[in-house]
């Protein structure tokens, strides 16, 4: 496989690069070294140039009114968008739009008009309710949130754990149980609505990422008509296991951009910085890590790009993607440790942004299927279906 | 072992001089009245020169005698400032007055148990 962009690409990656330095950046430098939003004002003149570039609503499918981007060229663009210090987790602080894991392109045409449509346009926002107190890794047997049939609709009751803009979402995209017996067939995909009665945000879930925080949900007795199913009862595993394995690789893409970003900091840091009269680019112990930052950053490249070329071409992509996800958030996080290392006490500080990707880049090992979820896929493929 | 919801530490007298005794740390505190009715949650984030010192010395210039303050250390400052902003709010209605007149942008929704 051919990884080199085309000429077409490039531009395009030249168009985000730009955008990150020259727009992004700056603004970054005024915030709160923690901070997940920009300014309103700034945001709507942001999201006004995106628009300007043809790249709003970037994962938005072309039917649905967004830009025609493959998804080699969308890993491509996300390894430039991630390439500042909330770049991880908010990329461009959201200015390029769309709905992430919240994409329900299988709804019927009601929850569309009702969901999709709105949320496309940016005047709704979801969540995506899957991790339980219970375990998240595992989720066909880890759901334990119930929902049992009651007056012409779903009654459920349960916690989630671990779910991202739950607070400040309209909906939400929820797993529960409707059928005990039936294992990962017993679990059924519904659209809750934020103010539906029984749905509580109970709390803030503090973790390293001070930023872009997760919540706690609790269901009380929370009743939704059956319009609420997200396609068919009993098939919401899929719907989950769709969304996780295709996050997988514009997630491990962030990972590299971040990885880039740390590792020219410590390229231009050695190049700099003397110790005992030579600078550090000319020691050897440094040469060797910054040599192994290079190794780290095109193994993962190399892996993601195949797994979105293959999932570009229509072919199955799981074992890439899962090879994807577990080289670069695994590689990332030595790159970012290494960078921190050369940079000595100042790597340690708030006033660069290596302290903050080395929290969050900690977090993208269990994220999305922990690194350990990724090897029992791989191994699975490799040693056949029937492994116990 | 979780973290309390609600900041429930005693009250001190917000003055310049109480404030020098803090630590340099970065966390939330909220400013209350005479009667501890909380005027303004606040943060110490990581450009705060000295941290909740500066950021309560500043409080005690601008706000003068009459006024209460209390800390809490926490390096996750920013989504431990949104909980309690949120946690206001579903407590009392609103935010606190002085959060009111700036509140953040995209602040969330709590229903604390």
């Amino acid at each position: 496989m051919d990884f080199e962009p085309s000429e077409e690409q490039q531009l395009l990656i030249d168009q985000v690069r730009r955008f990150v330095r020259e727009e992004i950046i700056p603004l970054e430098a005024k915030l709160d070294p923690d901070a997940a939003e920009l300014e309103p004002a700034d945001h709507a003149r942001l999201v006004e140039k995106t628009k300007a570039m043809g790249l709003f609503g970037i994962d938005i499918p072309k039917e649905y009114g967004g830009p025609d981007i493959d998804i080699v060229t969308r890993v491509l663009l996300a390894i430039e968008m991630a390439q500042h210090r909330a770049g991880l987790y908010v990329p461009c602080y959201g200015t390029f739009g769309g709905a992430g894991l919240a994409q329900i392109f299988e709804a019927n045409e009601d929850q569309k008009e009702r969901y999709l449509y709105p949320t496309l346009r940016g005047e709704k926002k979801a969540f995506f309710g899957l991790t339980e107190p219970s375990g998240g890794s595992d989720p066909a047997r880890a759901i334990q949130t119930r929902a049992e049939r009651k007056d012409n609709g779903w009654v459920l009751n349960g916690a989630k754990i671990f779910i991202s803009n739950a607070d400040r979402a309209q909906y939400g995209i929820v797993f529960a149980r409707t059928d005990a017996a039936k294992g990962r067939a017993g679990i059924t995909c519904f659209l809750i609505d934020s103010d539906t009665p029984g749905f509580h945000v109970r709390r803030v879930v503090h973790t390293l990422r001070s930023s872009h925080y997760a919540t706690e949900l609790e269901f009380k007795d929370c009743w939704v008509s059956d319009h609420q199913v997200l396609g068919e009862v009993n098939k919401g595993f899929a719907v989950a296991n769709d969304r996780l394995t295709r996050q997988r690789i514009p997630y491990a893409a962030g990972c590299i951009g971040v990885a880039i970003a740390a590792h020219e900091m410590a390229i231009e840091w050695a190049k700099m910085r003397s110790t005992f009269g030579e600078k550090l680019a000319n020691r050897q112990a440094v040469q060797w890590m910054l040599v192994d930052n290079e190794i780290d950053i095109r193994t993962a490249k190399h892996f993601t790009l195949e797994a979105a070329e293959k999932a570009r071409r229509g072919l199955p992509f799981r074992i890439e993607a899962s090879i994807a996800k577990l080289t670069a958030s695994e590689g990332g996080g030595r790159v970012v440790d290494r960078s921190m290392q050369i940079h000595g006490g100042m790597g340690m500080t708030k006033d660069l942004p290596l302290e903050r990707w080395y929290r969050e880049m900690r977090i993208r090992r269990v994220g999305e299927g922990p690194s350990e979820v990724q090897r029992m896929v791989i191994a699975r493929e490799i040693l056949g279906s029937n492994l116990r | 072992m979780s973290i309390r919801l609600r900041l429930d530490k005693p009250w001190r007298p917000l003055s310049t001089e109480e404030a020098t005794r803090l630590p340099g740390q970065l966390g939330v505190y909220q400013v209350a009245d005479a009667k501890g009715t909380v005027l303004f949650i606040g943060h110490a984030g990581g450009r705060s020169p000295f941290g909740l010192r500066s950021e309560l010395q500043r409080e005690a210039s601008e706000r003068g005698p009459g006024h209460q303050f209390r800390i809490e250390v926490n390096q996750q400052y920013r989504s431990r400032w949104f909980e309690l902003l949120m946690v206001h709010k579903a407590d009392h209605g609103s935010l606190p007055p002085d959060n009111a007149k700036n509140p953040p942008p995209n602040l969330g929704r709590l229903s604390p148990a």
